[in-house]
């Protein structure tokens, strides 16, 4: 009962406390999405590209921040970007004084670029993966570049890429976990502070834990949903 | 930078003894631990399988972090318990804390790498198996399990490299890891550099125990490409061509 009143809402609990920390955590995951996401197209077709620096470039991206940890990353987003920003500020207006990253968007950055890293290994994987015959059938049709990506490409690469891109995901919320070392509210720093006031450790990081968990099987729940639509197209053995 | 990286040079290689224990331990113990399970997992029964996916759910649908914090922290709660169970000791060090916590991670994801290496194992192979009158015992020993471990051999040498990327956030419960020192080195000169030396240190362990693990690997499917058969593929590339 007394853990019950602990995570009630309102006053006396702390579960208003926690959602709030939960839609920070729900907001960092979803801003790095598609910023990650695009980030990833946009490499994937580099190192798909014929252009050998830019594509070693690439390569290099990918597997430096495939091989960092992801709280070294965020570190040094947080400080090496603000150390960056400060500069550039300070160079256009010295009288600016002492400006600082935001950990949300130090979160943002840094999770982004691991995902994309991570994500256009997948999208090549995927887009490697394609029927050459349809696409080249596409262009005996007379379709232009454009319209064979649009139509023969993508909807396939997001087909094969789906699965792993849905593992990505998971992962990426599981990650924003760590924006709470550099401060900022989210979900595992409002139980931190929640343990500072009520001096129940347990019953609080389990919570969280609960709550992460419960976030994650949701998606993973639409995932399986969302493969199930991306390949309605598909012919299979058996009628499975 | 360089002089930078001389200056901590002890205390980076200190980190770096720490988070190699950090890994490997957690790594082989979890490896113990997945193996039964992973079996008792492919059971048909479900008040055995049941559990098994909960814990593999539960460690997998979490941060390790959070996970991290319910052990070391949580066990705080029950600090007269464990007293008088006589374990506070374990629970009051946080390197123990931590080894605990990863262990439990790595066994949930390995788990499920040895479940699919295990479902892999070529129906025909245990079918002979059982044909030869083998016991179970037999035929997880000589046909199952060597195979298993060659299909699951890539997937697990992911783990490790997991394992050692997620093992960073033990810093944050003061451990020294690498990781740990750095922050602190951070903490004291307010040098961006030192950030990109650990960063350099872990590509360095990820790039040499990739090639040990590929090393590893071409041991362990010495039979798949013997010499022999190289030059009959060879020879029909040779045809092929002409």
């Amino acid at each position: 009962m007394e853990t019950l009143q602990l995570l009630q809402l309102g006053e006396h609990g702390w579960g208003d406390q926690l959602l709030s920390g939960l839609w920070v955590t729900l907001r960092l995951a979803l801003t790095s999405l598609p910023i990650g996401l695009a980030l990833g197209f946009l490499v994937a077709t580099v190192l798909m590209s014929r252009n050998r620096a830019l594509k070693s470039l690439a390569i290099a991206y990918t597997t430096t921040l495939r091989g960092l940890p992801e709280l070294l990353t965020l570190f040094i987003i947080y400080h090496g970007a603000g150390l960056l920003l400060r500069q550039v500020l300070n160079w256009i207006n010295p009288d600016i004084g002492y400006v600082e990253l935001s950990p949300f968007v130090a979160g943002v950055v840094a999770l982004s670029l691991v995902f994309a890293a991570y994500s256009a290994e997948v999208i090549r994987g995927a887009w490697q993966a394609l029927d050459k015959g349809q696409i080249e059938a596409a262009q005996a049709y007379g379709f232009s570049p454009w319209l064979v990506f649009r139509r023969i490409e993508l909807p396939q690469i997001w087909r094969i890429a789906l699965p792993g891109l849905g593992n990505l995901w998971i992962n990426l919320i599981k990650d924003t976990a760590l924006v709470s070392v550099i401060a900022l509210n989210d979900l595992m720093r409002m139980a931190g502070i929640a343990v500072g006031a009520t001096k129940q450790p347990f019953t609080f990081y389990l919570t969280v834990c609960l709550m992460y968990w419960l976030v994650c099987l949701s998606f993973e729940v639409l995932l399986g949903r969302a493969e199930k639509r991306a390949s309605r197209g598909l012919k299979t053995l058996g009628g499975h | 930078m360089i002089s930078l990286a001389l200056e901590y040079s002890d205390k980076l290689l200190m980190g770096m003894w720490v988070t190699l224990q950090l890994t490997l331990i957690p790594v082989l113990l979890a490896a113990c631990f997945a193996l039964p399970l992973a079996v008792l997992r492919r059971k048909p029964n479900l008040w055995v399988q049941a559990p098994i996916r909960l814990f593999v759910s539960f460690f997998r649908g979490t941060p390790l972090l959070a996970q991290l914090f319910l052990v070391y922290y949580g066990s705080g709660q029950f600090r007269e318990e464990l007293s008088a169970l006589g374990l506070w000791w374990f629970f009051r060090e946080p390197i123990y804390c931590a080894l605990l916590a990863f262990t439990l991670n790595s066994t949930a994801y390995q788990i499920e790498i040895m479940r699919g290496g295990l479902q892999s194992v070529n129906v025909g192979e245990i079918e002979a198996g059982l044909a030869c009158g083998m016991t179970p015992l037999t035929l997880h020993r000589r046909i199952i399990l060597p195979n298993a471990y060659r299909i699951a051999f890539p997937a697990l040498g992911n783990e490790v490299i997991l394992m050692l990327k997620g093992g960073a956030v033990a810093s944050v419960i003061t451990i020294l890891d690498i990781m740990g020192h750095t922050r602190r080195a951070f903490s004291q000169t307010f040098d961006i550099n030192i950030y990109f030396i650990a960063a350099i240190l872990y590509l360095l362990i990820t790039t040499l125990f990739v090639l040990f693990w590929r090393t590893l690997e071409g041991r362990l499917n010495h039979h798949l490409n013997r010499p022999e058969q190289r030059t009959v593929i060879a020879a029909r590339g040779v045809t092929a061509v002409n």
